[in-house]
């Protein structure tokens, strides 16, 4: 039978501090970053313009088909031999996975959009709305809200999946974690600390969104 | 000079031509509305008449012919430019139009939801817009409704709430599109009693509609639409009691065209 002896990690307890800080501020970055990628993807892809949309499409499909552990690596090793451009590994990690978000986000506001009935935004230009008025005041509001469950869905995605920037030895909670594995040869009490963590900070975040669409959904 | 043609119609549409891909649903339609006239729009499904409607606020772009509005007047057609948002939006301001399923925005309550156009498009003050939507809403008998939201009214409310909304942009004619066609029928009588009054008052109004006894009793003239053409066209009573054309006489006599109006309960 496995002895658990957790009491050992609190020697790493700035570590694990350190980690956790790094993977919270990540997530914060490319969450907010994601999100404006999502927004030029979704109106991108509903554009009235040919070229924009496929613009758009593109980068979403690009980002969206293909794994996002290939994409962290070639944004810090291909892009430096392809197009000489030098990114530290916080700036690559954190650029690619905005762009690997945000064409999530993409759709999930593109299909927010199409959702609401035609018959607003046609209400809307009959009041004498621009398109850009109607979408404002009318169509969004109630987009936004259909959005929020599926939009938090991917960012609780997106925080799990700043884990992945270890392998470009950005010093997150699971880096610093591989380093406390090593140092105390304790990785069972050290994975099962981070998992809880994760879920620690993630719980009480789904509950209050929970809340939030319980209080918007009063008006539907 | 404007003047004259100002007092003698103040809705006009020349060779309107409108087509969905290979379906030509407008062919060379004609139609002036005098102001403060009430014409009546009727015919079969897929005649066209709500299409043409759209087209008179342009919310359907015309492919070709012309159509004017107090003194806006938009060209289509060969070389004609389509007028850019702008100037669409600004046009769309002085038409009310009323829709058949209501398409009130569900997110704001009834008040808001008359207050929109003031605030947003005519960027009055909010405490204006409220005065102003408070009177439209006491217009259509719903004061007290004012904090409800669209959920919770019924479809007959929800449509005086609709008609309330397009008033509040004090609009120059007033568009209905089969304004009670998804009504319960007890909840006809209401709204159209709403629509009535309007005409007593001297609206310049285009009416879709399939309520033909209706017609006969609020609309001085009435146009019979089908395949895109217009058959008949003339004074109401006259058409609906004795029309000239075979094709009229056929869809007519679907309905009953003469009687009392479905009553306006609580009012009467």
């Amino acid at each position: 039978m496995y002895q658990w002896d957790f009491g050992i990690l609190w020697s790493y307890r700035w570590l694990f501090l350190n980690g956790l800080g790094v993977t919270v501020g990540f997530t914060v970055v490319i969450v907010l970053l994601g999100l404006v990628f999502g927004l030029f993807g979704a109106f991108g892809s509903l554009s009235r313009f040919r070229a924009v949309r496929f613009t758009a499409l593109t980068f979403i499909e690009a980002f969206r088909c293909t794994p996002i552990l290939v994409q962290l690596i070639w944004f810090y090793y291909a892009l430096p031999i392809l197009a000489g451009v030098e990114m530290t590994p916080i700036t690559a990690s954190a650029l690619a996975l905005s762009l690997y978000g945000g064409s999530f986000y993409s759709e999930i506001i593109r299909g927010g959009i199409i959702s609401i009935d035609k018959g607003q935004s046609e209400a809307g230009a009959a009041l004498g709305m621009t398109p850009g008025q109607s979408m404002r005041r009318i169509v969004l509001p109630q987009a936004i809200k259909r959005m929020i469950p599926a939009l938090m869905n991917q960012s609780i995605i997106q925080f799990k999946n700043t884990s992945l920037v270890s392998v470009l030895a950005v010093p997150d909670l699971v880096y610093q974690s591989q380093v406390a594995a090593h140092d105390s040869y304790r990785p069972l009490e050290t994975y099962t600390a981070v998992a809880v963590a994760y879920a620690a900070i993630l719980i009480p975040l789904t509950i209050i969104v929970r809340r939030g669409e319980k209080r918007l959904a009063v008006s539907e | 000079m404007s003047e004259t043609s100002k007092t003698t119609s103040k809705i006009e549409i020349r060779g309107l031509r409108k087509s969905f891909g290979s379906n030509e649903v407008l062919k060379n339609i004609g139609l002036d509305v005098a102001k403060g006239g009430v014409v009546a729009l009727i015919g079969p499904s897929g005649s066209g008449k709500s299409t043409l409607l759209r087209c008179i606020n342009l919310l359907v772009a015309p492919d070709g012919g012309s159509v004017r509005v107090g003194d806006t007047r938009f060209q289509f057609g060969d070389g004609a430019k389509l007028p850019d948002v702008k100037t669409l939006a600004r046009f769309r301001a002085t038409t009310g139009m009323v829709f058949q399923h209501f398409n009130l925005f569900p997110h704001m309550t009834a008040l808001q939801n008359v207050m929109e156009g003031p605030v947003t498009v005519r960027r009055m003050a909010k405490a204006d817009a409220e005065r102003l939507a408070r009177a439209q809403l006491a217009k259509v008998g719903l004061a007290e409704k004012a904090q409800q939201y669209p959920a919770t009214l019924s479809g007959g409310q929800k449509q005086r709430v609709a008609i309330a909304r397009a008033l509040a942009m004090e609009p120059d004619v007033m568009l209905f599109d089969e304004a009670t066609s998804a009504l319960d029928p007890e909840l006809v009588g209401e709204v159209l009693s709403v629509i009535q009054q309007l005409a007593s008052e001297g609206m310049t109004m285009v009416i879709v509609t399939h309520e033909i006894a209706f017609a006969r009793e609020v609309a001085d003239r009435l146009i019979f639409m089908r395949d895109g053409i217009v058959v008949e066209e003339g004074p109401a009573r006259q058409v609906i009691d004795n029309p000239r054309e075979a094709a009229t006489r056929a869809f007519l006599s679907h309905f009953h065209r003469t009687g009392a109006l479905p009553p306006a309960n609580a009012t009467s």
